[in-house]
């Protein structure tokens, strides 16, 4: 017997949601507004309409060359994410479907790492950087954000690959079919859905992480995060170009976030909340 | 139906992210133990060596070593308490009938995917800061001063910040849980009478606990090693105000070069994340045998 919904509990609810949630998106929004204004305009005192001009856009990519640092969020973001795959799919699919007693402790201890912090290792990877070269290039930190995603990344394909049915596998060795092919013609198309949710999520988060991409880069191999933080120190006027800047740091991601919510519940409670 | 083949193969490609992994642990955390028991600057390399327990005796000294822990301490309980009760309480109200819910959802869920030094920098600039920010201006509009948030309350404008980050990551996993929540028993209750409130605390919240343990198991270890917010808008201050102990070790390392200190209070930090990974792995771990 489901209980009628009565239009004044539904415009209540309604009313009430939408104001919390504009609350909670204001800044974002306030920030997306404040980039299409002048920065005389800017600093006038709060204004929901803006002149709409996008110079300060013009000026954030001709004054700092903003591109390059977007270009290198990118590269990171996916390189890093594209490396993670090509390790821990091999290893959650021999956990998923070769379990043995011990698969329980490897996951475990993988997830450990990620609890490590990243500041009492800060010096000496800093140490290994400087002697290998690898300070602000593009391929260090593209290993160390992989390195740092690597337990998430795993995790979460493990939980995908563990729900593909053994049977499809079983069926297909009575066809015939080798162990590699039974990976890649068999697995992989069932499984394409939840690589792809992990890569998402893992673009996310190596977009976002904001320790090593400031700490080990200074111009070359900088990303957005680094980027914006240099607007720690403002220089005279600068609300409408800090506003243009982050609104296109936060862009791609944002809308990127808003289909992956489900995935981001499963991928950031290792499967513990579905 | 495996074979030694098979388990071979399956070892061998488990054994890439496995050695990875180790060697990514491993080795850099034994160069900070090391470091940790050793006099060593690399602007002063003369008066290197073994000093025993002296970097951690200096560390534990240092005034700002107890502010650091109060103030990592205070983090993540002000902002655990303030997402877990907003969390309970939006997801809530978002788990009622309402017209436009997909739009709320990503308006509420929006702030997660916001990039750490964005998030800090828009509410010092755009929103907190004394002469420009919204805050001062509603301020002027009903006659009062603005207030000069990261000089007067630079701890509470950190968690502020920090915890407008992680409402939605709570209440997104709260909404999750409270929609699994079986809708006869929700019904059932209603026909025997209860009330919204102790449907609540009867069936709701025993069912959100689980939900609610792991956001806190989570939180706390991304809440231990907040960075970004402190750097771009207080940088610690002012003294040691807003510092916490990632801070501070920053500060050491890279800022003052005493080596010997910042890996000692690496270790600590190392051991403090590994009391909240003990709970944190005891609970993911139930999940597992399930």
């Amino acid at each position: 017997m489901a209980r009628a919904v009565t239009t004044r509990h539904k415009t209540i609810a309604t009313t009430a949601a939408w104001i919390v949630a504009l609350l909670i998106f204001f800044p974002i929004l306030y920030t997306i507004i404040t980039s299409f204004k002048s920065e005389q305009e800017a600093i006038q005192g709060f204004s929901l309409i803006p002149s709409g001009t996008t110079e300060s856009y013009a000026e954030v990519q001709a004054q700092s060359g903003y591109f390059h640092f977007f270009l290198n969020s990118v590269i990171l973001s996916v390189g890093s994410t594209i490396l993670a795959l090509i390790i821990a799919i091999p290893a959650a699919w021999s956990m998923a479907f070769s379990p043995t007693k011990r698969t329980k402790d490897i996951l475990m201890w993988m997830l450990s790492t990620k609890m490590m912090p990243a500041v009492a290792v800060l010096f000496p990877i800093y140490l290994i950087f400087r002697d290998s070269g690898l300070l602000d290039s593009r391929i260090g930190l593209m290993i160390m954000l992989m390195l740092i995603n690597l337990p998430i990344v795993v995790w979460m394909l493990y939980t995908y690959f563990r729900e593909i049915p053994g049977e499809i596998l079983e069926a297909a060795r009575m066809d015939g079919a080798s162990l590699w092919g039974e990976i890649w013609h068999v697995l992989t198309p069932i499984a394409v859905p939840g690589i792809a949710s992990t890569m998402l999520l893992n673009i996310i988060l190596a977009w976002n992480e904001a320790f090593w991409t400031i700490r080990l880069t200074t111009t070359e191999a900088a990303p957005l995060t680094a980027f914006i933080s240099s607007f720690s120190s403002p220089q005279g006027l600068f609300w409408a170009k800090l506003s243009a800047a982050s609104t296109l740091a936060i862009a791609p991601i944002l809308i990127m976030g808003w289909f992956s919510q489900k995935q981001l519940v499963r991928g950031l409670t290792f499967g513990a909340v579905k | 139906m495996a074979t030694k083949q098979t388990g071979n193969l399956a070892r061998f490609m488990l054994a890439p992210s496995v050695l990875l992994l180790f060697v990514w642990m491993i080795v850099p955390l034994a160069f900070t133990l090391w470091f940790s028991f050793q006099q060593y600057n690399p602007l002063n390399p003369i008066r290197d060596g073994f000093i025993g327990f002296s970097n951690y005796m200096l560390f534990f000294n240092n005034p700002a070593f107890a502010a650091a822990i109060i103030n990592t301490l205070l983090i993540v309980v002000c902002v655990l308490l303030i997402t877990i009760i907003g969390g309970i309480l939006l997801a809530l109200l978002l788990d009622q009938p309402m017209w436009g819910q997909g739009i709320v959802r990503i308006l509420v869920i929006s702030p997660f995917f916001v990039m750490p030094p964005v998030a800090a920098l828009v509410w010092k600039n755009m929103i907190m800061h004394p002469g420009y920010g919204v805050f001062a201006d509603i301020a002027r509009f009903f006659g009062a001063q603005p207030v000069d948030w990261f000089a007067q309350y630079p701890l509470f404008s950190v968690i502020l910040i920090v915890a407008w980050q992680w409402l939605p990551f709570a209440t997104l996993i709260l909404l999750t849980s409270l929609q699994s929540l079986d809708g006869e028993q929700k019904e059932a209750a209603e026909m025997d009478g209860a009330g919204f409130v102790s449907r609540f605390i009867y069936l709701t919240l025993p069912h959100l606990s689980r939900a609610i343990t792991v956001v806190v198991l989570i939180q706390t270890i991304f809440l231990l090693s907040v960075y970004a917010e402190i750097l771009v808008t207080t940088n610690g201050g002012p003294g040691y105000a807003s510092t916490n102990l990632p801070f501070l070790v920053y500060q050491k390392a890279l800022l003052e070069f005493k080596i010997g200190q910042a890996s000692a209070g690496g270790i600590i930090a190392v051991i403090l994340a590994n009391i909240v990974a003990f709970f944190a792995m005891r609970a993911v771990g139930k999940n597992l045998d399930k």
